[in-house]
């Protein structure tokens, strides 16, 4: 019997784990898919926001003011990549700039810190390749962006290290709760617990669903993206984000902490919870809808694309806690934007109310720092050159475009909650997120997975499940 | 470790082991290879067809086979080679920044430079085609290295984009490995690829060829299940209704090759947007002295044997460059047009001080013509008239400049290359 059971390792289930594991509690995050940071997590535009946005008194907004005020220490603690950058809410229409000031006071009565109504020479001042529209700009500089991989990533390591145990590959099919215990049943197992956390991203409204009659309607609301090789980077300085129009809601472009560039999202609201397909309208409309806020944006050395997928609830607000007819069952549902920026804060919140329900008392010894994979381009000559004495594997350049070692690559992998496809490599280390998208180094990651995991090449996968990347030896490769 | 050397080479593929030779046989004796591969003879190691080295050794070798007759030439000649040696920086004062697990991070000042690092296939996230991104999907020289080098086959059904070289030999090896390759996809209304893997990987085997077709949908969530070809316009954007769906669990792409210049940008080497590899002289010199690019670095080729012969030229300008035997850059400049039809030059300018009594001029066209001429003009004088049957943009194609000529036209200010009709 467990204490919590979390469903979903994305950025909300890993925060509420870790939150819970500076407690005395047996805790297993279960997920279906093969790593932690596989759903919305993954694929969304990686920034903090100041929290200007969401309407006055919301969790929305309450949430993600704090999340923003916490990310700093949280991603210190946890060796995470953050930046305060700032965003520019830009506007590019003269009528609407009465929409800015509004926007501002919204914020402020949200907490929100800092927040400037900025004309048309005073954006161009910090911010040299705006658009020729634009009449002027909420600067936020309370924003931020962080690396979602990493933090995701961090927030399980660290409650693995405190205790939680995590489980993947394993979908959840039914939960009830009985006596007053709590029942998760997957494919083989009924694995029981105290509590129940629902962080299971687009698909919180069917587990909301088995156990409450506060019935949830989760939209997954699809977000198509481009991102611009690094060397397109610094192109913009801030998170650009575009007051909405008649023509309707713009898109963001946003620098990542790694130095490309992130363009999207649309929003498509989709009935599928996996349908996480690009098209091609909605790259051409990011392309177009792009230039109206920047100007020459290099969308020619675009890497890649990618879509992500938001949870949306259609009462259009976190849904929170436990519905009044499950107690023990804690929703995280309907965590859209801001829910990257709210994380640790949600992590906190839920994690204090299982407390309180549990009783749960303080781990005198729980590890509250964790260190990021070595990156040894931080190291000065002499440091580096100690490191490929120590560890030669550190001395081999695996990924070319973004210059990881193979220690980097054996780190990732060895490490608790550790990676087991080269998503998961990619995720932790950048191997194979360069230019050239993998083409030279993931035979090299290939190899490494299969020695470290102790498996034949054809069941090492990009992802998991069935994707396995070659499928048989060649005639004469026995 | 040694930390200066006469001429430092990036690259130990076909480019960097024919400049080594050269450069080798040009005098200059302390010469260094930085390759970081755990062999010598670079993406030759995967092309394990025939077809190499008709020009240059008269007869029909594997890639293996050819980079085997410079390895072993470089191996006469005793020249330094360090594999699985990253190079990590290159500056503009030549201190060439490496890595590998035995001997850390080092640091080596050379005389000249010469950039061999050869080109990257470009990837499917650069292609933005839309739908999900599932395994299956691989650069087609990704899947010639595992299938060659490996020995494990992608998948048995496959679909190829773009009529890339490898593209093509792809296609004829997972046949000839018992897979199904369904059709090759291409964009543009002619082939990318050599007239020659034309015939022998796709017509050879009745494999398809699609001109003025693309992948417009990938189905597949985990593993690739489908792809949806339709055929595009003359904007080159998919017509409705011309849709048809494939099933394979293998997509291939070969849609073009990039000049590998991430080191030449940080030394500050100047790039052609047409090639995306450094602008050269008749030396086959960049902007930064004593820096010099052969090879698909600097352009992409069709045939290896050109790749060997441009680099031998740098190697042996740039053991010139080393002995202090060639005249600075600063005398009379020449610049090379590229037009009508003729997408660039390599080289862009020429110094008739400093250049050989031959010098070849490589380019490639942006159409396929038939029956027209390559027409070389000397200020508003047409000097070269030469019949074409067909001329294809899979293939290069080049003209030769001789010193006498420039000699005898001293007022000279630019050349142009151009196609004409007649």
């Amino acid at each position: 019997m467990f204490d919590v059971i979390i469903i979903g390792a994305g950025v909300i289930g890993c925060s509420v784990a870790r939150e819970l594991s500076k407690y005395n509690a047996k805790i297993l995050v279960i997920e279906k898919n093969e790593d932690v940071c596989s759903g919305t997590s993954k694929a969304n535009s990686a920034i903090v926001h100041s929290g200007y946005d969401a309407p006055n008194g919301s969790l929305k907004a309450k949430f993600n003011v704090q999340g923003n005020r916490m990310m700093e220490a949280v991603c210190r603690e946890l060796d995470v990549p953050f930046k305060r950058i700032g965003s520019l809410t830009v506007c590019t229409e003269a009528e609407l700039l009465p929409e800015l000031d509004k926007l501002r006071e919204r914020g402020e009565k949200n907490g929100v810190e800092g927040l400037k109504v900025l004309n048309r020479e005073e954006v161009l001042a910090i911010e040299p390749h705006i658009g020729d529209e634009v009449v002027g700009a909420l600067l936020a500089p309370t924003a931020g962006i962080v690396c979602p991989f990493k933090l995701t990533v961090a927030m399980a390591e660290n409650a693995a290290v405190n205790g939680a145990e995590f489980l993947f590959d394993t979908e959840v099919k039914k939960i009830y709760c009985d006596d007053g215990v709590w029942h998760v049943v997957t494919g083989d197992h009924d694995y029981t617990a105290k509590a129940v956390v629902n962080a299971a991203g687009v698909y919180s409204d069917v587990f909301n669903n088995m156990v409450s009659e506060r019935k949830l309607h989760i939209t997954p609301r699809r977000g198509d993206y481009i991102l611009l090789d690094r060397a397109a980077g610094g192109y913009v300085r801030h998170t650009i984000f575009q007051l909405p129009t008649k023509l309707g809601k713009g898109v963001l472009v946003t620098p990542t902490v790694h130095g490309n560039t992130i363009v999207g999202p649309t929003a498509v609201d989709v009935d599928d919870k996996e349908s996480t397909a690009t098209t091609a309208d909605g790259i051409d409309s990011v392309i177009a809808k792009s230039a109206l806020s920047v100007k020459g944006l290099p969308v020619r050395q675009v890497i890649t694309s990618f879509a992500g997928l938001r949870a949306h609830e259609d009462g259009h607000e976190f849904v929170l806690g436990e519905p009044d007819d499950a107690p023990g069952f804690f929703n995280c549902a309907g965590v859209e934007s801001p829910g990257l920026s709210a994380a640790p804060a949600i992590g906190v919140y839920i994690a204090g109310q299982i407390r309180e329900k549990l009783s749960l008392t303080d781990k005198a010894d729980f590890v509250a720092e964790r260190k990021d994979i070595l990156n040894p381009a931080t190291l000065s000559l002499e440091e580096r050159n100690e490191l490929i004495r120590r560890e030669p594997a550190y001395g081999t350049i695996v990924c070319r475009c973004e210059s990881v070692t193979e220690g980097e690559i054996l780190d990732a992998i060895r490490r608790p909650v550790g990676a087991r496809s080269l998503d998961g490599v990619k995720r932790r280390t950048r191997a194979g997120m360069g230019r050239c998208q993998a083409g030279f180094c993931s035979p090299k990651v290939m190899e490494i997975l299969r020695r470290e995991l102790g498996v034949d090449l054809t069941e090492v996968t990009k992802s998991g499940g069935s994707s396995y990347i070659v499928n048989a030896r060649t005639k004469d490769g026995e | 470790m040694k930390n200066q050397y006469d001429i430092v080479i990036i690259g130990g593929g076909p480019a960097g082991l024919a400049a080594a030779v050269s450069a080798y046989d040009s005098g200059v004796r302390d010469v260094l290879i930085l390759e970081r591969d755990e062999q010598l003879g670079g993406i030759l190691n995967q092309c394990i067809h025939n077809g190499f080295g008709l020009h240059t050794f008269k007869e029909e070798l594997t890639g293996p086979e050819y980079a085997d007759r410079f390895i072993q030439q470089v191996r006469e000649r005793d020249i330094p080679c360090l594999l699985n040696t990253m190079v990590m920086d290159i500056s503009p004062d030549r201190v060439v920044t490496a890595m590998n697990r035995c001997d850390g991070m080092f640091q080596i000042q050379a005389k000249a430079v010469i950039l061999a690092m050869g080109c990257r296939e470009r990837p499917r996230g650069a292609l933005n085609i839309p739908g999900y991104r599932p395994a299956g999907i691989f650069s087609a020289g990704t899947a010639q290295r595992l299938v060659n080098i490996e020995g494990y086959m992608p998948g048995k059904e496959v679909v190829i984009l773009g009529s890339g070289d490898i593209g093509l030999i792809m296609a004829r090896r997972m046949t000839l490995e018992g897979a199904k390759v369904k059709l090759v996809a291409e964009l543009m209304p002619y082939s990318g690829g050599l007239k020659r893997n034309i015939v022998q990987c796709l017509d050879d085997y009745g494999i398809p060829l699609r001109l003025s077709h693309t992948v417009v949908d990938i189905e597949g969530k985990e593993h690739i299940t489908a792809v949806t070809i339709a055929q595009v316009g003359a904007d080159r954007k998919p017509i409705k209704g011309t849709e048809e769906r494939y099933t394979c669990d293998t997509l291939l792409l070969s849609c073009g090759l990039i000049p590998e210049n991430e080191l030449s940008t940080a030394a500050g080497v100047q790039l052609s947007p047409v090639t995306n590899g450094p602008v050269v002289n008749e030396s086959l010199e960049t902007n930064i002295p004593g820096v010099f690019a052969c090879g698909n670095v600097l352009h992409v080729h069709d045939l290896v044997d050109y790749v060997s012969e441009e680099a031998a030229k740098a190697g042996a300008v740039a053991a010139k460059y080393a002995k202090g035997e060639i005249a600075q850059a600063d005398g009379k400049e020449i610049a090379l047009h590229a037009e009508s039809g003729v997408r660039y030059t390599v080289p862009v300018t020429i110094h008739p001080d400093r250049m050989d009594d031959k010098t070849v001029v490589r380019f490639r066209v942006g159409d396929v013509y038939k029956d027209s001429f390559v027409s070389v003009y000397f200020d508003g004088e047409r000097v070269q008239h030469k019949k074409k049957r067909i001329i294809a943009p899979g293939e290069m194609e080049q003209i030769i400049l001789t010193k006498q000529s420039l000699d005898d036209h001293p007022d000279l200010q630019t050349i142009t290359i151009k196609i004409e009709a007649e």
